[in-house]
């Protein structure tokens, strides 16, 4: 007989208090529900943290570090107070100092620069979810030396997206996950955006569609992929070149959609005589023309009515001019691009290559997808259906994060567009305010004048030559050289570049070094041992360290802090205002514009402060125009304060919801400050949207509804319907100057490169790398990725995810496994044309045969966060950013090349070739650099987090 | 010893798809993260910040190579925790009726008050489901969030497991098997779920559904029409466009 069971208690109470805000675990920004109970002591703690069920981003769900964003808030490596570097740069030793003298030591420092220099700041944000607040800061400070750390992650996806069709992967675009038959997933890294994605899967899923993965690793969601091609890194333009190739080659291609959507209908100038050789044919009005179908005639390619013709030529002055889509023909139908051609440079056979080929064709043409639902294009055509191709893609950033990988995001754009499967049911899908194509978006702005704002927005599109930031002399304008000629796309900044330049003194050497959240002594530089010398070297004359003085802000102990003067202490994430803003990167879905806050559910413990509110300060004390009251007082008392008031651009603020009309009612979009606007988001969840109309759920840029909705809504003040540009006429400007055509000509030796890489449609070449090492001695592709538990989080020192993930292997594919003798337990020397590294390896099958990998950003300094020095990120763990410079080895001319991107900057992360041997363990991975002091006290040693009386 | 209740009224359980787990460790974390603030004592972690950190934890995914003889290498994500076995040796193993099996709804529990830490039944258990917190020195499992799935303080969305309220993926299903129509049972039986090392004889109740095939080699022969050239003729291609664009509606 069973003994009467005990009496449990079903029903507990959960908490006393929910609060809702936004995650910043990552870059996903998911709605989380905050439960607090309160202490004995009275305080309310966070006792237990979950997805919003009610949030477009997440609805519900959420990831590993999400919920583990509850040791995040309780975290040892938190600062806690303002700190003054007392001991030598490097070292780690600080006193603590009040907020008062911390901003009266940065206005000291900075107020002349503004007066005289404003160049001599540069003003960089890492992980930051703010730029379009922090740029408008710098802007009002005079700099041109800002950005974000786009230029070392994933610009060229980002710009590749913009310049073909208005948007891109991630914030920008999703798959449609209800309709897609076919999945094609291409590029290394397990997230972006981390929970859609995974959400994503499920719905393909359990509907039975096919996920493919296109990848050298097969881990995440490539581990669910029904089938996967592990292909050699830095090749995936080429391989999609190839399936570009098989698909036009068999006719399966959406003829309609590229002439009426695209400007592979335009017709090319192609008189060897013209100054305009090589760009669209374009009216007086300056209107690229299309051959119209219903009169043979020249016609400007968005009058009403108008049916471009894709096959028309047109004949003039002796020369016939084609359409771009002859021009792709004659391109893409080359042999070079046959699956043959192609097989052993990617490493897929031709005979898989063709199966992708003839597995997209099947999907997309077979069983089309029909929504019966009419919608009228910009010319005024009315469709009574939307036809979709049910085949979406999507990429990570490994595609992007070679040499080669702007021209490689638009071939998978170009793809994407050929089949007509972006912006139609089953397709790829741009998240309001995207679409918003090139010329939309502002152009790059770098005039100086002492005293005064830049002339305008830091960061943007050059549409040519003219628009690049260059000095008097043609030389960068920038110290990150954005948008020189070495790199004139660089649309997000070269922010890896930055400190290594400074360093030089190339272009110009700066005075301060002010950074928000980004670890630049750490993983987000290349080449991490010399960059922490550049910050510690010193002037031989002067004896001041080259680089004067650096201002850093985090909120927690990371190997950055020790390399600064000035540490202004951040938050967390819940102890904090912030807005996720349309301005900037918003939480938009494809079917919703969305906007959302944080706020702060709990109250700091520490003398911390929210670092955009600090700006605020900080623009009031130096007087900067935007950020001072008619009385010359702070114009914002802080962040929360700017969010609600700020006026962008008349009716636009930060945030689009519960914005007020002229009878004071609520209204979206545009409108008014409200001064209830952030108590109305808290009420709301922390977030607001607004679902777009079903007339204009697709085919958004060349939908009127969806036009109309957008300038409704305040996204643009016009409608702006636009074509997609397959053939990319900046790119094709650049070209020109690169072939010694026009009044802008870059220097000579940048000439022939900005001829041959300035394509104007999409081209493969190998990385960079391979062509400056003998790839006999390296023969091997390194990569890194960060796990779906840690990426994109700050600092993997997080209790419970570092269980999950504490040290990083090397892996090793089972060929090189077994070639060079290794064994379990055995470690692995892995030098590359700069460095050597020596760790622990791994055997791993399920990768490409020819690349070793491993986790990113786990490897952690002794000293750092808060960790024990035994810890096994210090003892285990390892960065392969020892084995990667920013420069490229010399190549004899006397130059060094930066390794990047040669059209945006990107860094080439992914180029690096290595040789590999096995060895012993030694006693811990190499190189191990000496300890920073901690500047925070030591972390307790075990945890029991259980909160409330 | 510990009788087990001859039978139970319902069959809680989670159904787990591997064809769907990613392995991200958020039911993992979810699951921390709730049961450490909820029944019973605190899921404790040792050494959090040092060399070798170890903490209690309910739910693990582990993940693991299968390497077959020929053909492409495939990763396993395997999420496991408790699988509330209806012959549950922990149970049956447990000397002072700590661990028991409840009768209505077939969840296995430890009664922490009487639970002197021996660990009998993490030795019993064949799954490796039970881990032992270090700090309060009691036997931790899964509980299926008892406290949870019935808890009144809870909108009725979500009185579900942690875990599968969190899964991104959609990978987790909870209900009761005892009911043929209910989602894990219709699940269970359209997508083959199996049981866990069935010749144990401890009857799990959670069920695992198994990958689809993966890396299908689509015949060739199907597939080749679909890439059958349009014409053979490099130049010719212009001529098919011109031939297929006048018989488009509206063409030419």
């Amino acid at each position: 007989m069973a003994s009467p069971e005990p009496v449990v208690d079903t029903s507990p109470h959960v908490s006393d208090e929910v609060r809702k805000t936004t995650c910043y675990m990552c870059a996903c920004r998911c709605g989380i529900n905050v439960h607090l109970k309160e202490d004995a002591d009275g305080q309310k703690r966070v006792a237990y943290i979950e997805g919003n069920r009610d949030h477009p981003v997440n609805k519900g769900v959420l990831c590993a570090k999400g919920s583990a964003g509850i040791m995040q808030v309780n975290a040892p490596s938190r600062l806690r107070a303002p700190l003054r570097r007392v001991g030598p740069r490097g070292s780690g030793e600080f006193v603590e100092i009040s907020w008062d003298e911390a901003l009266k030591t940065a206005t000291e420092w900075l107020a002349p620069l503004r007066e005289k220099a404003p160049e001599k700041l540069a003003f960089f944000t890492g992980r930051d979810q703010s730029q379009s607040f922090t740029s408008l800061w710098a802007q009002a400070f005079g700099t041109p030396n800002y950005a974000a750390h786009g230029g070392f992650c994933s610009v060229n996806m980002a710009a590749a997206g913009i310049y073909t069709m208005g948007g891109a992967f991630w914030e920008f675009g999703q798959p449609d996950w209800d309709h897609a038959k076919l999945f094609l997933l291409f590029g290394v890294a397990e997230d972006h955006d981390s929970n859609p994605i995974k959400m994503g899967i499920g719905k393909l899923k359990k509907r039975g569609a096919k996920v493919v993965g296109i990848n050298p690793i097969r881990t995440g969601y490539n581990a669910v992929a029904d089938d996967w091609y592990g292909i050699t890194p830095g090749t995936d333009g080429l391989l999609i070149l190839s399936l570009i190739h098989c698909l036009m080659k068999a006719g399966r291609v959406d003829l309609p959609y590229l002439a009426q959507f695209t400007n592979a209908s335009c017709i090319v100038n192609e008189d060897p005589s013209s100054p305009q050789h090589g760009l669209l044919l374009r009216d007086e009005q300056g209107k690229p023309q299309v051959v119209d179908g219903r009169t043979g005639r020249l016609a400007a390619w968005d009058a009403a009515g108008v049916e471009p013709d894709l096959g028309a030529t047109y004949r003039h002055g002796g020369v016939t001019h084609r359409p771009v889509f002859h021009l792709m023909a004659d391109r893409y139908l080359d042999p070079a691009y046959a699956p043959e051609a192609v097989a052993e440079r990617t490493g897929i056979s031709a005979d898989r290559i063709r199966q992708l080929a003839a597995e997209i064709a099947r999907a997309a043409f077979d069983t089309p997808l029909e929504i019966d639902r009419p919608w009228i294009d910009f010319r005024g055509k009315t469709h009574d259906k939307m036809i979709g191709r049910p085949v979406a893609m999507h990429a990570m950033r490994g595609i992007s994060a070679h040499s080669n990988g702007f021209q490689t995001a638009r071939a998978l754009h170009t793809l994407q567009i050929l089949i007509g499967a972006v912006e139609t049911p089953g397709g790829m899908r741009f998240k309001p305010p995207y679409p918003k194509p090139s010329t939309a978006h502002p152009k790059p702005h770098c005039k100086v004048t002492p005293g005064h704002p830049l002339n305008g927005p830091h960061l943007g599109y050059p549409q040519g030559p003219e628009d690049l930031c260059l000095s008097d002399t043609g030389g960068p304008a920038r110290i990150d050289k954005a948008f020189s000629w070495e790199n004139p796309l660089s649309a997000h900044g070269l922010m890896h570049m930055v400190i290594s330049n400074a360093h030089a003194g190339d272009p110009y050497r700066i005075d301060t070094l002010f950074l928000y959240m980004a670890n630049m002594s750490w993983n987000s530089s290349m080449n991490t041992s010399g960059t922490m010398k550049m910050l510690t070297d010193t002037d031989p004359v002067s004896g001041d360290y080259v680089i004067p003085r650096i201002i850093y802000s985090d909120a927690y102990s990371s190997e950055m802090v020790a390399y600064a003067d000035l540490i202004l202490p951040d938050t967390t994430y819940l102890e904090r205002h912030d807005c996720i803003s349309l301005l900037d990167r918003p939480i938009c879905e494809a079917d919703a514009a969305a906007d959302a806050i944080r706020w702060p559910v709990i109250e700091p413990d520490r003398d911390v402060r929210g670092f955009q509110s600090v700006l605020c300060d900080l623009g009031g004390r130096l007087g900067l125009p935007g950020f001072v009251a008619e009385d010359g007082s702070a114009k914002y008392a802080d962040y929360a304060d700017y969010i609600t008031n700020h006026i962008r651009r008349p009716g636009i603020g930060p945030l689009a919801g519960w914005r007020k009309d002229k009878d004071g009612k609520d209204q979206s979009g545009r409108g008014t400050a409200n001064p209830d606007q952030l108590r109305r988001y808290i009420d709301n969840g922390g977030f607001w949207s607004e679902h777009v109309p079903d007339g204009a759920a697709y085919y958004k840029p060349f939908n009127r509804a969806y036009q109309d909705w957008a300038v409704k809504l305040g996204f643009y003040d016009s409608p702006q319907p636009y074509i997609f540009q397959l053939y990319s006429e900046p790119l094709r400007r650049f070209q020109m100057a690169g072939q010694g055509k026009g009044t802008h000509l870059p220097p000579d030796h940048l000439a022939e490169r900005l001829a041959s890489t300035m394509d104007p449609l999409p081209i493969w070449y190998p990385p960079f790398e391979d062509s400056s090492v003998d790839t006999r001695d390296f023969p091997i592709h390194a990569l890194t990725q960060r796990p779906m538990a840690m990426y994109h989080s700050w600092g993997s020192q997080n209790a419970w995810l570092r269980q999950i993930h504490g040290m990083n292997p090397l892996y090793v594919s089972s060929r090189i496994w077994n070639d060079k003798g290794f064994s379990d337990g055995d470690w692995a020397r892995v030098t590359s044309a700069h460095g050597e590294i020596t760790v622990p390896a791994v055997e791993m099958a399920a990768l490409n045969d020819h690349t070793v990998w491993t986790w990113n950003a786990i490897g952690k300094r002794r000293g750092a966060w808060a960790l024990d020095p035994a810890a096994p990120e210090a003892t285990k763990g390892f960065l392969l950013n020892h084995l990667i410079h920013e420069l490229l080895p010399p190549k004899g001319d006397g130059m060094r090349w930066t390794n990047s991107d040669p059209i945006t900057g990107q860094a080439a992360w992914f180029d690096l070739r290595v040789r590999i041997e096995r060895c012993d363990p030694p006693a811990a991975s190499q190189p191990a650099h000496a300890p920073i002091q901690s500047p925070v006290p030591a972390a307790p040693k075990s945890l029991r987090w259980k909160v409330g009386k | 010893m510990t009788a087990l209740p001859p039978t139970t009224d319902r069959k809680l359980g989670l159904v787990i798809d591997l064809d769907t787990c990613v392995g991200c460790h958020a039911c993992v974390v979810a699951c921390k993260g709730w049961n450490t603030e909820n029944y019973g004592a605190p899921l404790s972690d040792q050494d959090a910040y040092g060399g070798a950190p170890s903490g209690t934890f309910l739910n693990r995914v582990h993940s693991y190579e299968v390497r077959p003889t020929t053909g492409t290498a495939k990763l396993v994500h395997f999420p496991k925790s408790c699988l509330h076995c209806d012959d549950a040796p922990c149970v049956t193993v447990c000397p002072t009726g700590a661990s028991y099996k409840r009768s209505a709804d077939g969840i296995v529990l430890v009664n922490e008050d009487a639970c002197i830490g021996c660990g009998l039944c993490a030795w019993a258990c064949p799954y490796g489901a039970r881990e032992m917190d270090a700090d309060a020195g009691v036997m931790k499992k899964c509980t299926l969030c008892v406290d949870r799935i019935y808890n009144e303080n809870l909108p009725e969305v979500d009185r579900e497991p942690a875990c599968v309220r969190t899964c991104p993926a959609g990978a987790r299903h909870f209900g009761d098997f005892a009911d043929p129509d209910s989602n894990v049972s219709r699940l269970t039986e359209e997508r083959g779920g199996f049981d866990l090392m069935p010749e144990l004889g401890t009857k799990p109740v959670n069920k695992y559904l198994p990958p689809r095939e993966r890396d299908r080699s689509e015949d060739i022969d199907i597939l080749a029409p679909y890439l059958e050239p349009v014409t053979e003729d490099a130049n010719g291609f212009l001529g098919w466009l011109e031939r297929t664009l006048s018989k488009l509606p509206g063409g030419r």
